[in-house]
C-alpha cells in the first residue's frame, strides 16, 4: 500500500517571501539625507531620512515618468525631489510641488512604506500597511543593549533567502564548510533538540567536554588567557519569522555548569542574522557578531567581525553554488534528513504565512519547482 | 500606502444586482482574475452605449472575504457622461471587461486623526476606508452628506459599524453640513479624505486653504462626475478649423469633438491632468469648470478649459464657446 502523499510543499527549493512582515532594508548608519536605492522583496525603494531623522521608504519611481527618486535630493523638512522634472514628494509619498502648473494632480503619489529604526537597523514593511505593527519586529536586542557590543556587515548573497535560513538552522555544515575556524566533528555527534511556536523555532545543541575549535579557543583566551582545558560548547538557534535568526553561541570551561545555566566561566556571543529577500534569487544578508564580555576592546570587535566575515565568505561560496546547482537541475527534488528539523519547521511557518496572504509557497517561475 | 495602479484587464461576471434606492444599484461582479481591493481602490470598466464604447470608473464598495467578488455602487443620473444609464441596464449573467482594482486614492495609516467626507454616491469610495480605520483603531469621524434620506443607502450600515464616529447630514431635512464648521475642527495632523459632488469638494478645498491646513492632507477623488449645474447642450466653435460642434447634455465636450472627427490630446478624462486643455477665445454663457487642474484664479480668468469634464451653462440663452484647437 502506497503512503498517501499529502502534497506538502515544505521542500520548495525557491521559496516565496511573505510581504506582511518587517524586513531590514539597511543599517542605521546607511540612511542619511542623501537618498540610497535598494530593492527589497523585488520592490525598488528610495531610502532617506527626514530632517528630524525619521527613516523614509518610498517606491523608487516618480509618479510622472518613473525616474528613480533615489537619484534625486532631499528637500525641505521631509521631501525628496525627482531628479528629472523636479516633482517634489513628502515622506508620505504625496506630491507637494509640480512643475509648470498652479495645482497638484490629486492622484500624484508614490507608494510610501512604513519604516522603523530599531536594533541598529532600518526595518520596512511592504505588505498591508494596516498590519504594520512595530511590535512585530523580532527581538534583536543584543544589537544595541549596553551590556553587549559588536559589529557586522551585509552580504549580498546570490541565492534565495530560504537557502540562507536553511544554512543557519542546521549548523552541522560547520564541520565541512568551516573546518578551519568553528567546525568540528562533535557538531554532528551531539544531539539536538528542536522546539517551535507559531512564529518561532529553537534548535538547541550542547557539545560537552570537547576541545574548542580555533575560533572559540581564541575567544575564551580573551577572557581566560591561561585556560588550556576542554570546554562545554553551545549553539542555541532562535528563528523568528520570517527570516531572522539569532544564535546564542559560546563555550565555558568544561564542567563549570554552563548547560545548567551558569555561564560565568565562559564567553558568550550572539550571531545576529536577518535575511531580506531582494529577488527570488538574491538576498541582503545582514549580520553582526555581538558579545557580552571585554566590551571595552575595539580590537576584539574588529577581530570578531573580520573573523566572521571570513567564515561567512565560505557560506557565500557554498550558497551561490547551491543555487546554481538547483537551477541547473530543475527536475531533481530536495530530500530531507533528520538534521533538517529546524529548517523544516521554518518552512511550515513560512508556508502558513504565505497562505494567509493568499499567496503560494512557490509562485516563482522555477522550472521543476513544486 | 502601496498603490497598485497597473491596469490589468479581466472579465467581470455580474452575479448580483441590488436596487438600493430607485436611482442607485449595487452591482456585484465576479472577477476572472481575483485581486484584493485596498481601501480607496476602484475598477475601470468598458460599457457599450449604442455604437459607443464608454470607459468608466467605479469605487469598490466591498469585497468578498476570498477577494473574488467585488461590489460597486452606481447612481443613475442625468448629470453624468452617459455611463450610469448603461450600468443600470446590466443584468445578472452579463460579462464586462473590467480592470483589476486600481489604487489612486490610498489611505495612509499614521495620521493623528481622520475625517472621511462622503457626498451622495461618493460614499462608495469611502466605505472600505471607514472599515480600515475602524480596524486600525484610528481616531476618525465619518461624515455622510445626502440630498434626501432615501438616497442615504449606506447610512444604517455605517451607523451600526461606526457608532458615534458617524454623522449623517440630510439636505432636505434642514440638516445641512456646515463645511466651515467641519474644516475648522481639523488640525495640522488631520487627514481629510473626500469623494462627492464637485461643489462640496470645492467648498472644502476653499475652507482648507482658508484655515491654512497642509494641502497634502486633503485627499480626494473626482472621477470627473457631477457639476454644480444640470448639463445642457451647447455649441463649440473651433475657430482655427472653421468647425461647429454641438455638445449634447449626455456627452462631454471631449466626446463631442472626438465624434466630430477631431483628434484631441487627452489622458485622464476626469479633469486632473490638463492635457485636453483648449484656449478660449470668447463665450456666451458661463464656463462651468469641473476640473481640479486649474487654480481658482485660472478658472476665474476663463482663458482655458479642460474639455474632458468642463461645460458651458447659461440660465436663459443657448450657451456657446469659441476655442482654438491649435
Amino acid at each position: 500500500m502506497a503512503a498517501t502523499n499529502l502534497g506538502s510543499t515544505t521542500t520548495t527549493k525557491i521559496t516565496n517571501f511573505p510581504l506582511n512582515a518587517w524586513y531590514v532594508a539597511a543599517w542605521d548608519y546607511e540612511l542619511t539625507r542623501n537618498p540610497i536605492a535598494r530593492t527589497i522583496c523585488e520592490k525598488p525603494l528610495a531610502l532617506y531620512r527626514t530632517e528630524s531623522g525619521k527613516p523614509v521608504a518610498l517606491a523608487d519611481a516618480c509618479w510622472h515618468r518613473l525616474a528613480p527618486l533615489s537619484m534625486g535630493k532631499t528637500i525641505g523638512a521631509d521631501g525628496i525631489q525627482c531628479p528629472y522634472h523636479g516633482i517634489v514628494y513628502n515622506s508620505a509619498g504625496r506630491c507637494v510641488s509640480m512643475p509648470a502648473q498652479e495645482t497638484l494632480n490629486p492622484s500624484a503619489t508614490v507608494p510610501s512604506f512604513p519604516a522603523v529604526q530599531r536594533y541598529r537597523y532600518i526595518w520596512v514593511w511592504l505588505g498591508d500597511p494596516a498590519l504594520a505593527d512595530p511590535d512585530l519586529i523580532p527581538n534583536m536586542s543584543q544589537m544595541d543593549d549596553p551590556n553587549w557590543t559588536g559589529d557586522g556587515k551585509t552580504i549580498h548573497a546570490d541565492c534565495n533567502y530560504q537557502l540562507i535560513v536553511d544554512n543557519l538552522m542546521d549548523l552541522t555544515h560547520e564541520e565541512f564548510v568551516h573546518g578551519s575556524s568553528i567546525g568540528q566533528a562533535e557538531l554532528s555527534e551531539a544531539e539536538f533538540v528542536t522546539t517551535h511556536t507559531e512564529n518561532s523555532v529553537t534548535v538547541t545543541r550542547w557539545m560537552k567536554n570537547i576541545n574548542p575549535p580555533p575560533f572559540w579557543k581564541k575567544n575564551l583566551r580573551d577572557v581566560y588567557p591561561d585556560y588550556e582545558g576542554k570546554v562545554d560548547r553551545w549553539q542555541i538557534i532562535h528563528f523568528y519569522a520570517p527570516s531572522t535568526i539569532c544564535i546564542d553561541v559560546g563555550v565555558a570551561k568544561a564542567g563549570t555548569g554552563a548547560p545548567d545555566g551558569d555561564r560565568s566561566q565562559g564567553v558568550n556571543g550572539y550571531v545576529m542574522n536577518t535575511i531580506t529577500p531582494e529577488s527570488e534569487r538574491t538576498s541582503h544578508y545582514f549580520w553582526s557578531f555581538q558579545r557580552n564580555y571585554r566590551l571595552e576592546s575595539q580590537a576584539i570587535t574588529t577581530q570578531l567581525r573580520e573573523g566572521v566575515t571570513r567564515v561567512f565568505g565560505e557560506d557565500e561560496v557554498m550558497l551561490r553554488a547551491q543555487q546554481e546547482a538547483i537551477d541547473a537541475n530543475p527536475n531533481y527534488e530536495f530530500y530531507n534528513l533528520n538534521i533538517d528539523a529546524g529548517g523544516m519547521w521554518v518552512r511550515r511557518i513560512l508556508e502558513k504565512a504565505l497562505k494567509a496572504e493568499g499567496r503560494s509557497t512557490a509562485t516563482f517561475s522555477t522550472p521543476g519547482n513544486k | 500606502m502601496a498603490a497598485t495602479n497597473l491596469e490589468v484587464w479581466q472579465k467581470g461576471l455580474v452575479v448580483k444586482i441590488d436596487s438600493a434606492a430607485p436611482t442607485i444599484r449595487k452591482i456585484t461582479l465576479r472577477q476572472s482574475m481575483p485581486v484584493k481591493a485596498e481601501p480607496g481602490s476602484h475598477i475601470d470598466l468598458i460599457l457599450k452605449s449604442g455604437k459607443q464604447q464608454l470607459r468608466r470608473s467605479y469605487s469598490v464598495v466591498s469585497q468578498s472575504p476570498d477577494f473574488v467578488e467585488i461590489t460597486i455602487g452606481v447612481l443613475k443620473t442625468r448629470n453624468s457622461r452617459g455611463g450610469s444609464i448603461a450600468m443600470h441596464e446590466l443584468k445578472v449573467g452579463d460579462v464586462l471587461d473590467i480592470t483589476q482594482p486600481i489604487q489612486n486614492f490610498p489611505l495612509r495609516y499614521s495620521a493623528e486623526n481622520y475625517i472621511l467626507l462622503a457626498g451622495g454616491i461618493g460614499i462608495t469610495a469611502l466605505v472600505e476606508m471607514g472599515e480600515a480605520l475602524k480596524r486600525a483603531r484610528a481616531n476618525y469621524r465619518f461624515v455622510y452628506v445626502v440630498k434626501s434620506r432615501n438616497l442615504a443607502i449606506f447610512a444604517n450600515d455605517l451607523a451600526t459599524t461606526h457608532g458615534d464616529n458617524f454623522q449623517l447630514f440630510v439636505d432636505d431635512e434642514a440638516n445641512e453640513l456646515s463645511v466651515e464648521h467641519l474644516v475648522s475642527s481639523a488640525g495640522q495632523g488631520t487627514e481629510l479624505y473626500m469623494c462627492g459632488p464637485i461643489r462640496l469638494m470645492d467648498d472644502v478645498r476653499r475652507e482648507w486653504k482658508k484655515h491654512d491646513l497642509d494641502i497634502t492632507n486633503l485627499r480626494y477623488e473626482t472621477f470627473g462626475a457631477g457639476g454644480w449645474f444640470e448639463p445642457e447642450p451647447f455649441k463649440v466653435h473651433i475657430v482655427d478649423r472653421g468647425l461647429e460642434v454641438i455638445v449634447g447634455e449626455n456627452e462631454s465636450m471631449l466626446d463631442a469633438l472626438e465624434s466630430a472627427g477631431l483628434e484631441v490630446m487627452a489622458d485622464c478624462r476626469k479633469g486632473e491632468c490638463g492635457l485636453c486643455e483648449l484656449r478660449v477665445v470668447n463665450s456666451k454663457g458661463k464656463i462651468e469648470h469641473r476640473d481640479v487642474f486649474y487654480s481658482e484664479e485660472q478658472k476665474h480668468e476663463g482663458r482655458k478649459i479642460a474639455c474632458c469634464v468642463s461645460r458651458m451653462v447659461s440660465s436663459d440663452d443657448s450657451p456657446e464657446i469659441s476655442v482654438i484647437f491649435g
